[in-house]
């Protein structure tokens, strides 16, 4: 039996993953020495094509685009990032209360979780940001809001089948109170489905975050893939790079944190791993 | 199956769908109190500021100036009635507007279902029959890719190879107004018209649907059914045609009812890449307009749709899948 680490490492497209997401780390934490000046200052001619003095060309205003792609990163990766954080947090806390329980609580609970999955979620949250008005915060709500029901389901279903095992049963004899048999028994117990659904979501709240910022929803002042798109749209006629290369860092990073996930996945799960 | 059954399955159904209407109802509702500014504020100020009197005489016509539930309680009759508002933006009953933008919104989803479906089927099927040969690679690879590819990018890129570069397909508009097609004619320029934005919104759910249909097919090709037709002498042509497939499509035709509401999101953003006259180019419209009671009309019919699509796949469902006891 080969251990996890093993035969999530020993799998070629995990590394590629992992290559990009570390390279895409260091950018995005060392994004003020790699690109000093300002994204949004005008540094040359506008619309210089890629291959010149600045190596991705400039925009229709003379922006630097890799100083943009570089300080795109972080706000990208942090609202994505954060998003997740959040609706892991409630969609645990929902599936937890609701599988545990069991009985009326969950019949409300999933429900609700159920009502938040037919709504159409990136209408929502197109919805909700237009209305709260435009700001990283409301971005990070708006996304989380819209993601955390499969968390939810997900560990609902691991609960389920966890709380009628011995130890949980040998912890309430114990005298072990709800939430430390949840905290402590029940939830370490469904952590590897947790963590795959999980990051899987952060590229799910990528793409969702460059939508937004695509349609004029994004933060404002705040530079990000999906605005660099949303603004070069225009001008794709004279400079398609405008378009074209915060588009493919959009695509490489959701398609890394996928191919990592699903690794984390056959490592995790190895007997659905031919699947 | 006898036609009574079915007739009170479909009923049952369509009460379970009232709580998540009435949801969306309250949801609608509490978003109206969080937007910034009331109606009468945003009258006066268009009108150029108004004194505080008028501004309460506004409040009170549109009763505002009653408690909540009292509003929601209005609310909720008014929808009962399907009336969805007034747009003073577009001067027009939100219902209107969004019943005029109903059919471009219907055709865009509807090209995109039969593609992405159709397509994402084969796809699956043939890696599935190829199995770990360079053929499978190459689909799964593919698969991943336009898996992780933001739609509006894939838009944006076919705008730029197909129209820009190649000038094959226009870049935006669902027919060309001024050339006065009809017929036939008409036909073909909507057809023309409608490639790109049905690609754009196909490519992801197809790599989806693909990807599901492979897994299913390997999955059903190990179960038991499969050994008991073989043994019973059965080609494997047509273990593969008339079992495994049959048995196969059936995740991939809940997956395609779940998707709708992302259909619907999508469409908010290819309609505004391609200037597509249906119900997502109204939102992105409403959107910087601040007309959220258009906004809000478009979320509730849009998840009326929903609605309304997973009942027939649950129908369609109880057709292909007879272990599915209705009674």
């Amino acid at each position: 039996m080969k251990t996890f680490w093993s035969r999530f490492l020993g799998n070629p497209r995990v590394y590629l993953g992992l290559l990009w997401l570390g390279l895409l780390l260091v950018v995005a934490i060392a994004a003020n020495v790699l690109a000093p000046t300002d994204p949004f200052a005008i540094v040359g001619k506008p619309m210089a094509a890629p291959g010149g003095e600045f190596w991705l060309g400039t925009d229709s205003l003379g922006r630097n685009v890799l100083a943009g792609l570089i300080h795109g990163s972080r706000a990208t990766i942090l609202i994505a990032v954060l998003a997740t954080l959040f609706a892991v947090a409630f969609g645990t806390f929902m599936g937890a209360v609701a599988g545990y329980y069991g009985g009326l609580i969950d019949d409300v609970l999933m429900r609700f979780t159920e009502f938040f999955q037919t709504i159409p979620s990136f209408l929502f949250a197109i919805v909700l940001i237009a209305i709260l008005s435009p700001s990283a915060l409301n971005l990070v709500v708006a996304i989380a809001t819209v993601s955390w029901p499969p968390i939810a389901r997900v560990v609902r279903g691991e609960v389920l089948t966890v709380k009628s095992r011995e130890f949980v049963q040998a912890a309430v004899v114990a005298g072990q109170g709800d939430a430390a048999i949840l905290l402590k028994q029940v939830l370490p117990n469904t952590l590897s489905p947790l963590i795959v659904t999980g990051s899987l979501l952060i590229a799910t709240a990528i793409l969702a975050e460059s939508a937004l910022s695509f349609l004029g929803l994004g933060a404002p002042n705040v530079m990000s893939w999906g605005f660099m798109i949303g603004a070069g749209r225009s001008f794709m006629r004279e400079a398609w790079w405008l378009v074209t290369v915060p588009g493919i860092a959009i695509l490489l990073t959701v398609l890394a944190i996928n191919l990592v996930g699903e690794g984390l996945n056959d490592a995790l799960n190895p007997r659905l791993a031919d699947l | 199956m006898k036609s009574g059954s079915l007739g009170s399955y479909i009923a049952r159904r369509l009460l379970q769908t009232i709580p998540v209407i009435l949801g969306v109802v309250i949801v609608n509702f509490l978003l109206l109190q969080l937007a910034p500014g009331d109606l009468a504020t945003v009258l006066a100020g268009e009108a150029g500021g108004a004194p505080k009197e008028y501004i309460d005489q506004l409040r009170a016509r549109f009763g505002h100036d009653q408690p909540v539930y009292v509003q929601l309680f209005n609310y909720m009759k008014n929808l009962l009635f399907l009336d969805l508002g007034y747009s003073f933006r577009q001067s027009a009953p939100v219902l209107e507007l969004l019943l005029k933008r109903l059919g471009p919104t219907l055709l865009l989803m509807g090209s995109t279902l039969v593609v992405s479906l159709g397509l994402g089927i084969l796809m699956g099927l043939l890696a599935a029959l190829w199995v770990r040969t360079w053929k499978d690679h190459v689909i799964s690879v593919v698969a991943i890719i336009v898996y992780a590819t933001p739609l509006f990018w894939v838009g944006l890129m076919l705008v730029l190879v197909f129209s820009i570069w190649l000038d094959w397909f226009p870049t935006s508009g669902m027919e060309d107004v001024v050339a006065f097609h009809e017929g036939w004619a008409r036909f073909v320029d909507i057809a023309h018209h409608l490639v790109l934005p049905t690609l754009t919104l196909s490519l992801f759910y197809l790599a989806l649907y693909a990807r599901l249909m492979r897994a299913s097919m390997l999955e059903q090709r190990g179960l038991d059914y499969v050994i008991t037709a073989r043994a019973k002498g059965q080609t494997e042509r047509k273990i593969t045609t008339r079992h495994v497939f049959r048995n196969a499509l059936l995740p991939v035709v809940t997956m395609a009812g779940v998707q709708t509401g992302g259909l619907l999101g999508g469409s908010v953003v290819v309609e505004a890449i391609f200037a597509w006259p249906g119900l997502g180019q109204l939102a992105y419209q409403s959107l910087f307009a601040r007309d959220y009671n258009l906004l809000l009309g478009i979320f509730f019919m849009s998840a009326v749709l929903v609605v309304i699509v997973n009942l027939i796949v649950d129908v369609i469902y109880v057709f292909l899948d007879p272990r599915i006891r209705i009674g």
